[in-house]
């Protein structure tokens, strides 16, 4: 009894923690602007079940991807064993799930081999980190906190998996001194068994006990630091895969509110038959936070920082300043940064700093080749060519600032509808004295 | 062997005289003004009138997609360009367009139809993959040279990863007599030449190497004798870096439709 009161009343503040981070970053979503609608249902569960559950892009580097396809579908497994521990801790139950018969035995039998099989890839990312020099896991944007963040959820998942191995382990001893005691099947943890040689049912009882209230008070951290770290991977990744950009890689959306002004600009007759009733856009592309979209910024919250983008990145590997995970970084910094602000005293706080320039450079806006690498490495499908743009849109429409050759290339496009300056008059130049042989 | 002079069909003309070709062909501006282009555009003219295509150019009336616009964020000026070139092709009443460069081929095909303009548009080695697929394009000759060429293949961007079209130019190439070996960077995977995104267009940001010398040591390192590409940008970049690391005389940068003719022999 003593035990239940304890769990509800950390329960309750776990939950009451994490409702109100949701809130938080709920009306940090409201201060950005429209994306795409979300239709075509059925393609994105098509595309959350093999990006997502399938792992599909992360298969992309095939070792180090294998290695964290089993930690993610570990975690599939092992929350239903979380479950349970939930549903004892709250209704004052033992294995509330043995119910389920055979089920019972898959969940608790693959929860055992998963964590075993975590535990030992979790060290194995955790050595990579701290002792190998893994090129994507340094450069711009990398700072001493992020590879701190990146440790501490990592031990964090060790202590879960080490905890859940003790709380196997002792169950599956109680299981051997007294058979029908202790349900489920603990095929990798049952070796562990012999630790506990010598103790007595209540003392290995006691155990248990502490392992299950270590292991579910880790899990009660975890889901509240989650939010304020990379980590937060752990529950955006799905979503942010659900709510996947859907078009064609190579295609930018389309800017409605410029397509009016070029039609009144060709056509002026049209200027009184267009209706008056559109919202006047403050501002053409991305200067600031409150004008990325929300699927910037849930990519934001979504990205795990592995640097996969950058590693692959034309402009990075040549020396070149820009980073795409940067750029993703600098969108949640910023939020973090102003949206405070602007929840309290509305969007025209002004702490007299902005995305451009105080967190994105020009220079590295003007590496980007628009390759689209970056987008096709990310595991979570987050895109960073079109935020790019949507900053570059800002800097040429808003502050006609561009470097000079581009500036050129505009004049050229306007004048002779070329980049280069040739004459239109010249265009079919190339079809003279065009010959061709005939057998 | 004999040889007949081809005059390419305009659309004006062919419009005027109340026909409509089956194909507009989009040449592109690389393919009118860049001098080293123009060889392919040429090439895959040919190859149009050696299949008898039905197909007409604009001419004076084509004019930039503006594509390097758009990705360099002027948006204004990209939109300009667009709705008076939907405006041309409603003109001609145009449904189904060719082209060469890749650029040219998402703009119209991807972009295009959020400002009124939708077309079926067929990028060349779709269409030529097309052709030997249905057999109307036999490629039986040898090429010129005495040994068989080792052909590698450069994806550029707009037609790999950005429209995932990376068998097309190996179907073509692998119906070549020639030898195709893969960089180890490939199909999705490929490095960017360093043009896209209108860099072509500007100078590069500071950095310790130039991305088409990144590139070129990628196509190098295959021991390929040919580099083939299907885009103008990448052609100028992978040019450019064999000039860089002078190689040019022992290995030649040819545009996928080049190879093509010069197998065929035309």
């Amino acid at each position: 009894m003593t035990k239940q009161l304890a769990f509800i009343v950390v329960f309750l503040v776990t939950v009451g923690i994490f409702i109100y981070t949701v809130s938080r970053l709920v009306s940090y979503f409201r201060l950005t602007q429209a994306a795409f609608p979300v239709k075509d249902i059925a393609q994105r569960i098509k595309v959350t079940f093999t990006v997502a559950f399938g792992q599909t892009k992360i298969f992309r580097r095939p070792v180090i991807g294998l290695m964290h396809a089993f930690v993610f579908w570990g975690f599939c497994m092992i929350s239903f064993g979380t479950i349970e521990i939930v549903l004892d801790g709250l209704l004052g139950l033992d294995k509330s799930l043995q119910g389920l018969g055979w089920l019972y035995v898959v969940i608790s039998g693959s929860g055992d081999i998963f964590s075993w099989i975590i535990g030992v890839f979790i060290t194995a990312f955790l050595i990579r980190r701290l002792f190998l020099h893994i090129r994507r896991f340094e450069g711009i944007g990398m700072k001493h906190i992020s590879h701190l963040d990146a440790n501490i959820a990592l031990v964090l998942i060790g202590l879960l998996m080490v905890t859940l191995v003790g709380m196997n382990a002792a169950s599956a001893e109680l299981q051997r001194l007294s058979p029908g005691r202790a349900a489920g099947y603990y095929p990798f943890s049952s070796c562990l068994s012999g630790l506990f040689s010598g103790a007595g049912d209540q003392q290995i009882n006691n155990w248990y006990e502490v392992f299950w209230w270590l292991h579910i008070l880790i899990i009660f951290l975890f889901i509240n630091v989650l939010p304020y770290s990379k980590h937060f991977h752990v529950f955006m990744s799905i979503p942010n895969v659900f709510l996947s950009r859907l078009d064609p890689p190579g295609k930018l959306p389309n800017m409605e509110q410029v397509t009016r002004e070029v039609k009144l600009m060709l056509n002026p007759d049209t200027a009184f038959a267009s209706s008056s009733s559109e919202p006047i856009i403050a501002r053409f592309g991305v200067k600031d936070i409150e004008d990325v979209s929300w699927k910037n910024y849930l990519d934001s919250l979504a990205c795990t920082e592995c640097g996969r983008c950058t590693s692959v990145c034309p402009a990075n590997i040549t020396g070149k300043k820009l980073s795409p995970r940067k750029i993703i970084m600098d969108v949640r910094a910023r939020m973090k940064e102003k949206g405070p602000g602007m929840v309290k005293q509305g969007k025209e706080f002004s702490d007299n700093r902005s995305l451009l320039r105080d967190y994105i450079t020009e220079e590295e806006l003007w590496a980007c080749t628009t390759c689209n690498a970056c987008a096709q490495e990310c595991p979570i499908n987050i895109n960073h060519p079109t935020l790019i743009v949507d900053m570059r849109r800002y800097l040429v429409m808003e502050e006609a600032s561009a470097p000079g050759l581009l500036k050129v290339t505009f004049n050229n496009i306007e004048n002779n509808g070329a980049p280069w300056q040739y004459s239109p008059e010249d265009r079919l130049n190339w079809a003279r004295d065009l010959e061709m042989n005939v057998n | 062997m004999e040889t007949i002079r081809i005059d390419v069909p305009v659309m004006a003309v062919i419009s005027a005289r109340g026909e409509k070709p089956d194909y507009l062909y989009w040449v592109g501006c690389a393919g009118a003004f860049d001098d080293r282009y123009k060889k392919v555009v040429r090439a895959f003219v040919k190859i149009l009138t050696y299949l008898k295509t039905s197909y007409a150019v604009l001419g004076k009336e084509e004019s930039c997609t503006g594509d390097p616009a758009r990705r360099a964020g002027n948006e204004m000026l990209f939109q300009m360009m667009a709705l008076q070139n939907i405006e041309l092709f409603n003109k001609y009443n145009v449904t189904r367009i060719l082209t060469t460069c890749p650029h040219c081929y998402n703009i119209i095909k991807n972009e295009y139809p959020d400002l009124g303009g939708s077309y079926e548009v067929i990028n060349y080695t779709e269409f030529l993959a097309e052709k030997i697929t249905d057999g109307s394009l036999k490629i039986g000759n040898p090429l010129p040279t005495k040994q068989q060429a080792r052909v590698t293949f450069h994806d550029p961007c707009y037609l790999g990863r950005a429209n995932g079209q990376y068998d097309d130019p190996r179907a073509v190439l692998g119906a070549l007599p020639c030898e195709l070996v893969e960089m180890h960077r490939n199909k999705s995977f490929a490095l960017c030449c360093g043009a896209g995104g209108a860099q072509m267009f500007k100078e590069a940001e500071p950095g310790n190497k130039e991305v088409f010398i990144e590139r070129t040591e990628d196509a190098l390192k295959t021991e390929a004798t040919i580099i083939a590409t299907a885009c103008p940008f990448c052609m100028t970049m992978l040019t450019d870096g064999l000039k860089y690391k002078n190689k040019e005389e022992e290995i030649k940068n040819y545009d996928i439709a080049e190879l093509v003719v010069q197998a065929l022999q035309i």
